[in-house]
């Protein structure tokens, strides 16, 4: 009995192992190797901290890193401002008859692809695309204006990817707040703004905090969105580690900028959980 | 009763291994450009040899990136650009020499055959052969940029919105020859070549305002002609001429500083499973007939003897409105790429994308 027990252990755990070594832990080692290493000027491969000291002292690098993370923030932040009120709509207002068809309806765009809804938006917004063609039509507009290849299309684009991510969470721990709270709320005189700043969101504070990581890791780490809406303005940071590796054929340097996007990024995550006293282990439960 | 389910569990795993390995027939990995293996000709390879081809539809950077990845396993055959081997093949050695006596040489215009093998020479072996050829240059709307005709057109304030280009290596060395310098020849000095296209850099920067995109995806570009958003692009020609016969306002125009000319080849990458399959793709698509086929769906010259007689007349027909007998002489065929040179550019495009 008690050796198949540990048999049922071992049959278990096996491929959660070998899933985090094989697919995970062996390619951020063979990628951290390869980051350490660069050719010198004969052009043979040797140990150097160049790759690493290039991100730093070429200017334009760290700044694309910083406008990547400074906005991956605002698409956070914005994802969450929109989508709290949905949240709130679904869960406490609208009649439980209702719920899980709203649901489903903000579920079911996200069964297309990703490449496709950014190519919907190109659709629409494009100089000789959809909405031009509507406020022309009315006379709002004597010729079409491009809405595409700015910053405020791409975090559009990049929200609305995002949004389902934040909804999720969102639902789930508003669906565990108790109803006479906000009742009991109103009926001491509470405003709306205090019974939201007060009640609803610290209760919902483990939510937003994990919503909020799982859209900022995927808005940072996104490529399609940024590279197709924001056209010729925005180089986003996975592009420049995308350009290392297929354009400039220097993978050791792409490494080394991919390794810098996981321990910023980290950084910036633990920062944010500190600033919301949050734990991590209590927000991903 | 454990055990038991998992010697079953094994038994399958075993089992499945054998199915995949039995039940796959004779195929041929081809690694190539969009549009390089038409439909038509793959049915008609299939008929004629059994072998089902598999087509993987890629940009030259990525051919070089996935073929190193695997150090040239995975794929029996590859289409590099001719510039883009002779480095690549001495760093990472990805390719295998080609065996010119499996080729129907015969089937091959001989010059084309004999620069491309020269250019491709790596410790004394040929390693890849011509398959077809065609230019960089300038697709213009001519009802609304009549006066458009060289690489300079595509930073004239003239065009402010109305022009596109993709923001890879082609570009800087076009803008450079416009620039009335010239890159080839700087391409043995590096830092020549780096002054040179960092001053092609700060010229793309400086007049960034006046592009309305850079495009990547060439059926993205050709709708943006279409629908009449952009008026000058930067592209190749035979997207020029497809949009011709819809419109015969758009065409391909040959630069005056000088179409950029390319040829494609067939490299066999070095772990090659099929190299046999490989060849015979090759004989089979250089046949006159079958270049004809191709060259009639995708507008580009191939390099099989004979094949343009073979042509529809209004292929042969773009050619000669697009080209004066100045205009071929004048075009800048690419020398191989020195290592080295790539990592400069990668730099340079970087900095404009990322610039106001």
């Amino acid at each position: 009995m008690k050796s198949g027990i540990r048999w049922g252990l071992v049959i278990f755990i096996t491929p959660v192992l070998v899933w985090l070594t094989v697919l995970i832990l062996l390619p951020q080692v063979d990628m951290f190797i390869m980051s350490i290493r660069a050719e010198n000027e004969l052009g043979e491969m040797g140990f150097s901290l160049a790759n690493f000291k290039l991100f730093f002292l070429e200017p334009i690098y760290w700044r694309t890193f910083a406008r990547t993370a400074i906005f991956s923030i605002l698409v956070t932040f914005l994802t969450f401002l929109i989508t709290m009120p949905i949240a709130f709509y679904i869960t406490k207002v609208v009649s439980p008859k209702f719920q899980g068809f709203l649901s489903v309806l903000i579920l079911m765009p996200f069964w297309v692809s990703e490449l496709v809804r950014v190519y919907g938006w190109m659709i629409l917004l494009r100089e000789s695309g959809v909405i031009n063609h509507f406020l022309i039509k009315f006379g709002l507009l004597n010729k079409p204006i491009e809405m595409l290849y700015n910053d405020a299309t791409m975090i559009t684009g990049l929200v609305y990817t995002s949004m389902l991510f934040m909804l999720v969470p969102l639902l789930s721990v508003l669906e565990s707040l108790d109803n006479s709270l906000i009742e009991a709320a109103y009926d001491l005189g509470g405003s709306v703004w205090s019974i939201a700043v007060r009640i609803v969101i610290p209760h919902c504070l483990p939510g937003i905090v994990s919503g909020s990581i799982v859209v900022f890791m995927l808005t940072l780490g996104n490529y399609l969105t940024p590279n197709l809406m924001g056209g010729k303005n925005g180089l986003w940071f996975t592009e420049q580690i995308y350009n290392q590796f297929i354009a400039s054929f220097n993978w050791n340097q792409g490494s080394a900028f991919g390794f810098l996007l996981l321990i910023l990024s980290s950084a910036i995550i633990w920062l944010g959980l500190k600033l919301t006293k949050q734990r991590l282990g209590k927000v991903v439960q | 009763m454990l055990k038991k389910s998992i010697i079953l569990l094994m038994a399958m795993i075993a089992g499945f291994c054998f199915m995949s390995a039995s039940a796959s027939s004779e195929t041929l990995e081809i690694l190539t450009w969009k549009g390089y293996a038409p439909k038509v000709l793959v049915d008609k390879f299939k008929t004629e040899t059994g072998i089902d081809v598999k087509v993987t539809f890629t940009n030259n950077e990525e051919m070089i990136a996935k073929l190193r990845a695997t150090r040239g396993a995975g794929f029996d055959l590859a289409q590099p650009s001719q510039d883009r081997i002779s480095s690549v093949q001495e760093k990472y050695k990805i390719y295998q020499p080609i065996d010119l006596s499996k080729i129907k040489a015969d089937q091959i215009i001989t010059s084309m055959l004999n620069a491309v093998k020269k250019n491709t020479m790596v410790d004394g072996k040929p390693h890849a052969v011509p398959f077809c050829w065609g230019t960089s240059g300038l697709v213009i709307n001519k009802k609304l940029a009549p006066a458009a005709s060289d690489y300079t057109d595509l930073l004239n304030a003239a065009y402010e919105g109305r022009v596109s280009y993709r923001l890879k290596r082609p570009t800087l060395i076009a803008m450079a020859f416009a620039m009335g310098d010239d890159p080839f020849a700087k391409y043995s000095d590096v830092k020549a070549y780096k002054a040179l296209m960092d001053k092609v850099g700060q010229e793309l920067m400086d007049k960034k305002n006046l592009v309305k995109n850079y495009w990547s995806n060439g059926d993205a570009l050709l709708q943006s002609m279409r629908s009449k958003e952009v008026y000058v692009a930067m592209a190749w020609d035979n997207g020029g001429w497809k949009l011709h016969e819809e419109n015969p306002d758009i065409d391909f125009v040959a630069p005056k500083s000088g179409a950029l000319g390319w040829i494609d080849t067939f490299a066999i990458p070095a772990k090659a499973k099929n190299s046999d399959a490989a060849y015979k793709w090759i004989n089979f698509i250089l046949r006159p007939e079958n270049a004809a086929v191709f060259t009639n769906l995708e507008k580009y010259g191939t390099a099989s003897k004979g094949a343009i007689k073979m042509t529809d007349a209004s292929v042969r027909g773009n050619f000669e409105r697009s080209f004066s007998d100045a205009d071929i002489d004048n075009i800048k065929w690419y020398p191989p790429v020195p290592a080295k040179l790539e990592s400069i550019e990668g730099m340079i495009l970087d900095k404009v994308k990322a610039s106001k």
